[in-house]
């Protein structure tokens, strides 16, 4: 009865490794192990063995059983993973096929380099402020030591509404209320970003809106070489740190000494181009030291505290960081324009 | 102000200065020169030709044959000029020559007869035709008998001049001048200036007293007036340095005693007014404001009608000047003009500013006069011309002048002291820098120790404080020089306000979603101030904000909302094949509830969009989706979910808006903006797709944003789901039974979503299938079923109750 166990062992081993098919390995399993199968078959003749030889032959059985049963497995793991393999290969697809688009939308470009410049200044330690388009002939210009018939006015001519009230023309208004409300009891560290308005006609450098930001600094101490060195610190994060900076005397009726910042010219390194005009410098901003009659009108006392202020056209500087060469394409909404920039 | 270089090396000694070296040193101290240019390009072999013989070319009737000695040799040489003739003496470009505009002199031959080089006009040579004197516009240029045959005209005829762009700003009017210039110049390089000379010889037995007298009405508007009297004038062309200085600064050249008084006005910056004294029919200059509705002719022949803002020169009778801004025609010189009354006057800036606005006249003498001119130049300038028609229109210049004088020449002290300076530059000037630096400047000072009194020139009324000062001693130190530091101040932390983070971070949602942001004009027109305005605007709008002298009626109003502009930009986008547009814009409107504007408007922000075209398109995959209006309240909605507030959408019916398919936005029972699609009338008027817009008021969402919302417990215990379906009449709102759930089902109900909406095939018509799905959950503890039959059985009932529905089994 042992030869027989161990021939019976032997052939369904060899039968299991054989099968490639998991109907087959059903079979298989079925054929020796199942109510009919031989194994049993040889089992239900043990009640006809001696006493002393049923538990030898039983734990031979049980033995051939277990190896039948654990190559059946292995078997069926094999063979399940190879279906596995087969199914997934079926599923393959066409990977350069184009997705699902997903709609993405984006900055404008000018809101873009508000944000950059904004960031910029908060990480010197500004804070933003903001204040009305529509504002008061005083904040637009008479706190800023443009009094009525002042001649400088003719420099940027004006929409007004009524005698009084006026589209601003710079985002000074912001400094000068913000001086007030901080009553020259505390220095003031802010820059204004915001729209501005002037009678010009659009054309490709001029346009009746457009953005401006203006930086004001005003504490105890507050040196031209300070500017210099704000400015300096701004130009290289905004342009590269390769840039240089150049501060020519202007003149402003807000700030005395007044000056004009230009920066090195990118494309030719300074050494003069048709973009530099020649010059090897390019116009960036104006700004000055605050005129006494402006901190005066604001509270500070002149005597005790000075302070630097600058502003700059968002608009400029994109012509000149991104080479856009038409400034009404800011307002024109082109969505073609607009997409070459959102990243920006 | 255009600077001739070698005019102004008259002043200053320039060095080995280039002009564009020099222009580049102006620059940087202050003053931006814009351009430099040359007068003409190099004429090589362009030479003074002596016209020896002229006849008429044999075979032409328009050309003339003439032999020309150039000195080297005698040239033959066919001329077309009409004023060419015998005995000239002219600008000859020999064969081999090369004119501007690269055109080479040949020897040709003209109508069978040899031409060895060209006889040249001053537009040949390469003048700009606008200052060439009318006279010889069209002809060749005819150099007076002393110029040396065979000189080349290179110099005679300043070619080589170089013209310096000046930008002077309105602080700076002293640049207007060339002694101005010369003072800057000077002071740039370190270098004295030279003064002109104005050592008139007045006729000993002639006094100006016997031909006039002058009386001022207005002196608040003319402290000076001076009359010069210069007899017995010879009206030719001036000299040629005159004319050529001239032409470059930008003047055409007339007679010699128009010319001197534009000279005398670029070299000194004090304009000056020559009167036919024969035509000015008076003995007594009278200077007075003008009569409401007086009227005279100015040189323009242009008829003035004045009032008395116009301050106006008589002759005691009638006007015969715009004080500062133009003479009068009636008193015009002219080539027939024998004895001149010349005016030097002091007028007040404002009043001839004013002149100006109104008349629309700006010269080069109202320019000066507007942004001021030097008290003790005045009647220096008026010695100058009358020494320069002295000299060179043979005049006789009778004795003294005609004054009225209340003129303020002293100047401004100012007070400065070399510790103070270098704490507000950051530098660590010495005293001795200072002293240099005011030397530069030709500023008297006195000295006490580190302070300075500076007694500032006239020149200079730009300067009467501490900072002007300190800005002289910059810009000569160099603003170079200057070191870089960073404040040093106490630091403080910038940031973000709470309404600017949440700006960006409601910019940052839309862009997210898929919109694109833009940026639109705040002046609109008369059309769209009234279109699309939110109702809660529009409530409040009592009219709309208009520019007092707008530049056109598309920008004339102050916008009441921003989505016009949006569909204008779409509407520009569409016209150039660009159809699928999600378009937005964070931008301000302004309310004013007056009805008369008075007071600044209620700027509010609003966030508005537009989208049109289709949203979603996968060709290969067949997926397309059409902009509709569920996607925008999606989007809205997705921005108060974002922000944490609770709104609902309300039917509206809004003008410019579709009837059917618009929904007014409510936050708190207050309207904060709407959503819907354009009424097809409107987009068809603005030649547009089907489009959905949004406009919501962000100053009402800003002020009901929690910025830190206090923490919600999590909820511990199992929720249950139910779902119900209604069978309700079609034109019931899902919304309004969706929001009964909740009331009736609260607090219990968690959650009320609608998952289902059907209508066709096994409803009855006029009916529609709702069905919602509730999420029920107690804070506290988990919930009985019989909890949540009751509360479901009480739902059904009162939706029953109120909109006749029934569940559909």
């Amino acid at each position: 009865m042992k030869e027989q166990l161990e021939a019976i062992q032997a052939e369904a081993l060899e039968r299991i490794s054989q099968t490639e098919d998991m109907k087959e390995l059903q079979d298989i399993k079925v054929a020796y192990l199942g109510k009919k199968g031989s194994l049993t078959g040889v089992l239900r003749g043990m009640g006809k063995l001696s006493k002393e030889e049923r538990p030898v032959i039983g734990e031979v059985a049980n033995k051939v059983r277990e190896s039948i049963t654990a190559a059946l497995d292995e078997k069926n793991e094999k063979l399940e993973l190879l279906q596995l393999e087969e199914q997934l290969e079926a599923e393959a697809i066409d990977v350069t096929l184009p997705g699902r688009p997903v709609k993405v939308g984006g900055p404008h470009l000018l809101s873009s380099i508000v944000q950059e410049l904004e960031d910029l200044f908060i990480g010197m330690g500004y804070e933003v402020r903001e204040g009305p388009e529509v504002e008061t002939d005083f904040y637009n210009f008479e706190a800023l030591n443009l009094p009525k018939n002042h001649p400088a006015r003719d420099m940027q001519d004006t929409f007004y509404i009524t005698n009084e009230l006026l589209m601003r023309t710079h985002t000074s208004p912001v400094q000068a209320r913000t001086m007030q409300e901080y009553k020259g009891e505390k220095p003031v560290k802010m820059i204004c970003p915001g729209k501005v308005y002037r009678r010009d006609t659009d054309d490709a450098t001029h346009s009746h809106q457009f953005t401006q930001i203006e930086g004001l600094y005003v504490d105890k101490n507050v040196r031209m070489s300070d500017l210099k060195g704000t400015l300096d610190t701004f130009a290289k994060k905004m342009f590269g740190a390769d840039r240089e900076i150049r501060l020519r005397p202007s003149f402003f009726p807000f700030t005395e000494p007044s000056v004009e910042m230009d920066i090195s010219c990118k494309v030719c390194n300074g050494k003069g181009c048709s973009v530099c005009k020649g010059t090897g410098w390019i116009e960036i901003l104006g700004g000055g030291m605050v005129h006494p009659k402006v901190l005066e009108m604001g509270g500070y006392d002149p005597e005790v505290y000075s302070g630097f202020a600058f502003g700059m056209g968002p608009e400029r500087i994109a012509m000149l960081k991104y080479g856009v060469n038409d400034i009404r394409q800011f307002y024109t909404n082109d969505i073609r324009f607009l997409k070459q920039y959102h990243k920006a | 102000m255009l600077v001739s270089y070698n005019w102004l090396k008259n002043y200053v000694d320039l060095g080995n200065l280039t002009p564009e070296q020099l222009a580049a040193k102006i620059t940087k101290s202050g003053i931006e020169v814009e351009g430099v240019e040359y007068v003409a390009e190099n004429c090589k072999d362009v030479v003074v030709g002596y016209v020896e013989t002229c006849e008429k070319h044999p075979n032409a009737d328009k050309l003339n044959l003439c032999q020309v000695n150039v000195g080297d040799q005698k040239l033959q040489i066919i001329c077309g000029a009409p004023n060419i003739a015998q005995g000239q003496k002219v600008a000859v470009a020999k064969p081999g020559a090369v004119l501007p505009g690269d055109f080479k002199i040949k020897k040709v031959k003209l109508r069978g007869i040899e031409s060895n080089g060209m006889i040249c006009s001053l537009k040949e040579l390469g003048l700009e035709e606008k200052y060439i004197p009318t006279d010889i516009a069209d002809g060749i240029f005819v150099f007076p008998e002393d110029a040396t045959i065979g000189e080349n005209v290179d110099e005679l005829l300043n070619l080589n001049d170089a013209v310096l762009e000046l930008d002077v700003l309105a602080n700076r009017a002293d640049a207007l001048s060339m002694l101005g210039v010369a003072y800057e110049v000077g002071a740039i390089l370190d270098q004295p200036v030279n003064l002109p000379d104005e050592t008139v010889s007045f006729a000993e037995d002639d006094a100006v007293d016997n031909y006039i007298s002058v009386e001022v009405e207005a002196a608040d508007l003319n402290p000076y007036y001076g009359a010069f009297m210069i007899r017995d004038v010879e009206i030719n062309p001036s000299p040629l340095w005159i004319r050529n200085y001239l032409m470059a600064a930008g003047i055409r050249p007339i007679n010699n005693v128009v010319d001197i008084t534009n000279y005398v006005l670029l070299e000194y910056g004090q304009p000056l007014h020559a009167f036919d004294y024969d035509k000015f029919s008076s003995e007594k200059v009278v200077v007075r404001r003008a009569d409401d509705g007086e009227t005279m002719v100015t040189l323009d022949d242009q008829e003035r009608i004045l009032s008395e803002k116009n301050l106006v020169i008589t002759n005691g009778k009638e006007p015969v000047a715009l004080a500062g801004v133009m003479g009068g025609a009636n008193t015009e010189v002219t080539s027939e003009t024998k004895n001149i009354l010349l005016e030097v006057a002091y007028f007040n800036s404002s009043s001839v500013r004013g002149t100006v606005k109104q008349t629309g006249l700006r010269s080069e003498s109202s320019t000066r006069f507007e942004k001021g001119i030097d008290p003790n130049r005045v009647k220096r300038a008026g010695i100058r011309a009358c020494l320069l028609m002295e000299k060179y229109a043979n005049g006789k210049v009778a004795a003294g002048a005609a004054e009225f004088d209340e003129l303020d020449r002293s100047e401004n002290t100012v007070e400065m002291d070399t510790d103070q300076i270098n704490k507000r530059l950051g530098t660590e000037m010495t005293s001795e820098d200072i002293v240099s630096i005011l030397k530069r400047l030709k500023f008297d000072y006195e000295q006490n120790d580190t302070s300075f009194s500076v007694q500032v020139p006239t020149r200079r009324g730009d300067i009467t404080i501490f900072e002007d000062m300190l800005e002289e001693v910059a810009r000569i130190y160099g603003y170079d020089n200057l070191p870089f530091t960073l404040p040093q101040g106490a630091a403080q932390a910038g940031a973000l306000t709470v309404r600017q983070s949440l700006k960006r971070k409601v910019n940052n949602y839309i862009q997210g979603v898929g919109l694109m942001e833009t940026l639109t004009y705040s002046l609109t027109n008369a059309t769209d101030i009234k279109r699309l305005v939110s109702p809660e605007v529009l409530e409040k709008a009592v009219s709309p904000v208009a520019l007092a002298m707008p530049m056109s009626e598309e920008h004339k109003y102050l916008r009441l909302s921003v989505l016009p502009e949006i569909l204008r930009a779409i509407k520009y986008n569409s016209a150039r094949n660009q159809t699928n547009l999600g378009y937005y814009e964070i931008g301000s409107v302004f309310i004013s509830s007056e009805k008369q504007v008075s007071k600044q408007p209620d700027e509010q922000l609003r966030a508005a969009g537009a989208l049109t075209g289709k949203w979603l398109e996968h060709p290969w995959q067949q997926e397309k989706k059409d902009v509709d209006f569920y996607l925008v309240k999606g989007i809205v909605e997705g921005l108060f979910d974002h922000l944490d507030l609770n709104v609902s959408f309300r039917q509206a019916k809004l003008a410019d808006m579709h009837p059917g398919r618009c929904a007014v936005i409510e936050m708190n029972e207050q309207t904060v903006g709407f959503i819907g699609q354009l009424h097809p009338a409107l987009e068809k008027e603005m030649d547009l797709k089907e489009t959905y817009v949004f406009d919501i008021n962000l100053e009402a969402v800003f002020a009901a944003y929690e910025d830190t919302p206090s923490y919600r417990q999590i909820p511990k215990y199992p929720s249950i789901a139910r779902d119900i379906a209604f069978i309700l009449d079609e034109n019931i709102h899902s919304g309004d039974v969706g929001d009964l759930i909740q009331e009736i089902g609260a607090p219990l109900v968690n959650r009320v979503e609608i998952f289902d909406v059907y209508q066709g095939a096994n409803l009855e018509e006029g009916k529609k299938s709702v069905a919602y799905s509730l999420l029920y959950q107690h804070p506290d503890k988990t919930l009985k079923d019989d909890e949540v039959e009751e509360s479901y059985q009480e739902i059904i009932k009162a939706v029953n109750e109120k909109f006749n529905a029934y569940v559909r089994s």
